[in-house]
């Protein structure tokens, strides 16, 4: 077996991430369905597989930068689902006191340094995470997600070059799910793939199937390893797709009814669920006990934020500045 | 840099002196923007000369990618350096304006005080040099509107050095203005390792008649008005607000409930500018004392144009400074 594939144990590991996303993000829908919960909510359901199998190869002291659409993100790299719940739920308890909300999910103890709910804004940040890493002589990489919408912003652009320049530690890990916002791929990308922007950057562009998660794992790991080396970055373009359009709420009549289906049809949890049965990295009963391991966690993390107080008002004063504002 | 201490030094010099000293007291303090580093001429002022040579890659000349390296500011400072960035010019924060007010300013209060972002975004401007509508704005309202940044504007060497060496040690993003045409002109020299504190404004000149508040350039044109109107028996208290955002109203409102008239001068257009949000704090807190109007002197509300004559149209005149004056006292 070669160094970059992920053997059973880690297999399984990644599948229990996955199920962690799956079930919350299932919750979450279904609290905002029942009315338990209110919020701008952008959902990753069928993105799970691409930060899950990254984040087997990360340590708590690698950086992360997401985007509005990045619970997955911050869960995989470890920011607690009773701290994502009660934040999303805008408690007291919640990992920024109810002040960031979905779009603003920060963990820095976990290495989740900065959610932002601006296309393209997560790049430069990373770029500088990843210098701090760069000057302190340190190993550790930072992963900056985006979506294939944000390779048409300048910040996309800017980043890949400084990264280059400067041999920056970082992936840049772009989870093209075919829309931006609701416009195809097709209508808004010049190019047939957003990898091969890399080339622009003299940087390794790679795609890959987002929703194959032994295949993200290796290019990944290469990626991942190439930084640490002191390197340079690299462009990781995982095709995968967002199974609850932009928003909640959003029906995706934009997309056709064919595609939908079949890229619904092509759940990548349950098949690769079934991948490790076939591939006997596990049993049906080892797999259940995870999923209800998982459940059960999001059902501590639910009552733990539905429990919560909400935040003093007077937070409005704090933390716009190291002073408390009058 | 000389160690020999000078008596004498212009804001240029008092920069670079806080930024070399700055860097030596504390390796979390980095720089960069574009031409910053010596291979590069050491700044296109040569602010920042001599300092690559001396701290090597904890200096560099970035790509003309605003974006860029001021996101890439935001990002190391909340990893624990902190960076001190140039955007060369003010109106150049356009183009990275997302960074700065979006994430810069906010990311403190978005994560509920999980990060911050002690960082430092040095840039230069002013009209004059007939650099027309895109290189010479003063733009400090746009930032001063956003809460988490702090507006640093300093008039003269001393403040400039002590006011930059705060900037650098704040836990929070702070926007330094300087004023690019006085650069070179004289002033006493700042003491190594002094500070003057953000949020405290001086009083340049006492006086019991009008207060005058500025800032920056502005504080070039206000002296000699307040001089020429001593002659005349009208004694101006002239306040060097310093710092913009947050503005030291108890220093402003002092003066004003003691001369009961004021004037605010500052470069940038008119309207929706510190001027107004100054004067209407005096007007809330003491309408009741005040003898008269406060009077705002600004720029016109054009853009910066080119030819001198249209440039001089654009700014106010220092006689407007005087008339203002006169007219609270009508």
């Amino acid at each position: 077996m070669h160094a970059n594939e992920a053997d059973g144990k880690t297999l399984v590991a990644i599948y229990r991430k996955m199920a962690l996303i799956k079930h919350s993000d299932d919750r979450v829908i279904d609290a905002m369905k029942a009315g338990r919960m209110q919020m701008p909510y952008y959902s990753a359901r069928g993105q799970e597989c691409i930060p899950a199998a990254i984040s087997v190869l990360l340590d708590d002291a690698d950086y992360l930068v997401t985007i509005y659409r990045g619970v997955h993100d911050m869960l995989a790299k470890g920011l607690p689902a009773k701290l994502l719940w009660a934040e999303l739920a805008g408690k007291a308890t919640g990992s920024c006191k109810g002040k960031g909300g979905p779009m603003h999910l920060t963990y820095p103890s976990k290495g989740c340094m900065v959610t932002t709910g601006i296309v393209g804004a997560s790049l430069p940040i990373a770029c500088g995470l990843a210098l701090a890493a760069q000057l302190r002589g340190e190993t550790r990489v930072t992963i900056a997600n985006f979506g294939d919408g944000a390779s048409n912003i300048g910040a996309f652009h800017e980043s890949l070059n400084l990264a280059s320049v400067w041999k920056l530690p970082v992936v840049f890990v772009c989870q093209n799910n075919r829309y931006a916002e609701h416009t195809s791929y097709a209508k808004g990308t010049s190019c047939e793939r957003i990898a091969d922007r890399a080339a622009a950057y003299a940087m390794p562009g790679v795609r890959v199937d987002g929703n194959d998660p032994r295949a993200v794992y290796r290019v990944a790991q290469t990626a991942i390893a190439r930084a640490r080396a002191g390197e340079g970055p690299t462009l990781i373009e995982a095709m995968t797709f967002r199974f609850n359009g932009h928003l909640i709420g959003d029906m995706g009549e934009y997309i056709p009814k064919a595609d939908y289906a079949a890229a619904l049809a092509a759940d990548p949890y349950p098949r690769f669920r079934q991948q490790l049965l076939d591939d006997r990295h596990a049993s049906a009963a080892e797999l259940d006990a995870i999923d209800a391991a998982v459940r059960e966690e999001i059902d501590d993390a639910e009552a733990f934020a539905m429990s919560s107080p909400p935040p003093d008002a007077r937070e409005v004063t704090r933390d716009v500045y190291a002073h408390d504002i009058a | 840099m000389s160690t020999t201490p000078k008596t004498q030094a212009n804001l240029l010099q008092s920069l670079n002196q806080a930024l070399h000293d700055a860097m030596e007291d504390d390796p979390a303090v980095i720089v960069f923007g574009e031409d910053i580093a010596d291979p590069e001429g050491g700044g296109i002022v040569k602010l920042t000369h001599g300092l690559s040579t001396k701290f090597g890659a904890r200096v560099r000349s970035t790509p003309i990618s605003e974006m860029a390296f001021v996101g890439a500011a935001v990002g190391a400072a909340v990893a624990g350096f902190k960076p001190v960035v140039e955007i060369m010019l003010m109106n150049f924060t356009a183009v990275c304006m997302d960074q700065i007010t979006n994430h810069a300013a906010k990311l403190r209060f978005m994560s509920g005080g999980q990060t911050h972002v002690p960082m430092v975004i040095r840039t230069m401007t002013g009209s004059g040099m007939q650099n027309g509508g895109q290189h010479s704005d003063f733009l400090e309202a746009w930032f001063c509107h956003t809460p988490g940044i702090k507006v640093v504007m300093p008039s003269n060497p001393v403040d400039g050095y002590g006011l930059l060496r705060s900037a650098i040690d704040d836990p929070d993003p702070v926007l330094f203005v300087e004023h690019l045409p006085s650069y070179w002109l004289p002033g006493a020299a700042p003491e190594r390792g002094s500070r003057i504190p953000i949020g405290k404004a001086r009083v340049h000149r006492q006086g019991c008649d009008v207060t005058v508040i500025g800032y920056s350039r502005a504080m070039h044109d206000i002296a000699p008005v307040a001089e020429k109107l001593a002659a005349d028996g009208i004694a101006c208290e002239v306040i060097d607000l310093r710092t913009v955002s947050p503005l030291d109203m108890d220093t402003v409102l002092t003066s004003v409930k003691k001369t009961g008239r004021a004037v605010v001068v500052h470069e940038a257009v008119k309207s929706f500018g510190v001027g107004a949000e100054v004067s209407s704090r005096i007007h809330e807190a003491l309408f009741r004392e005040l003898k008269a109007p406060v009077e705002r002197v600004a720029s016109a509300d054009s853009p910066v144009p080119y030819a001198p004559p249209l440039e001089a149209a654009f700014l106010y005149r220092p006689a407007d400074i005087e008339t203002a004056i006169r007219k609270t006292l009508a």
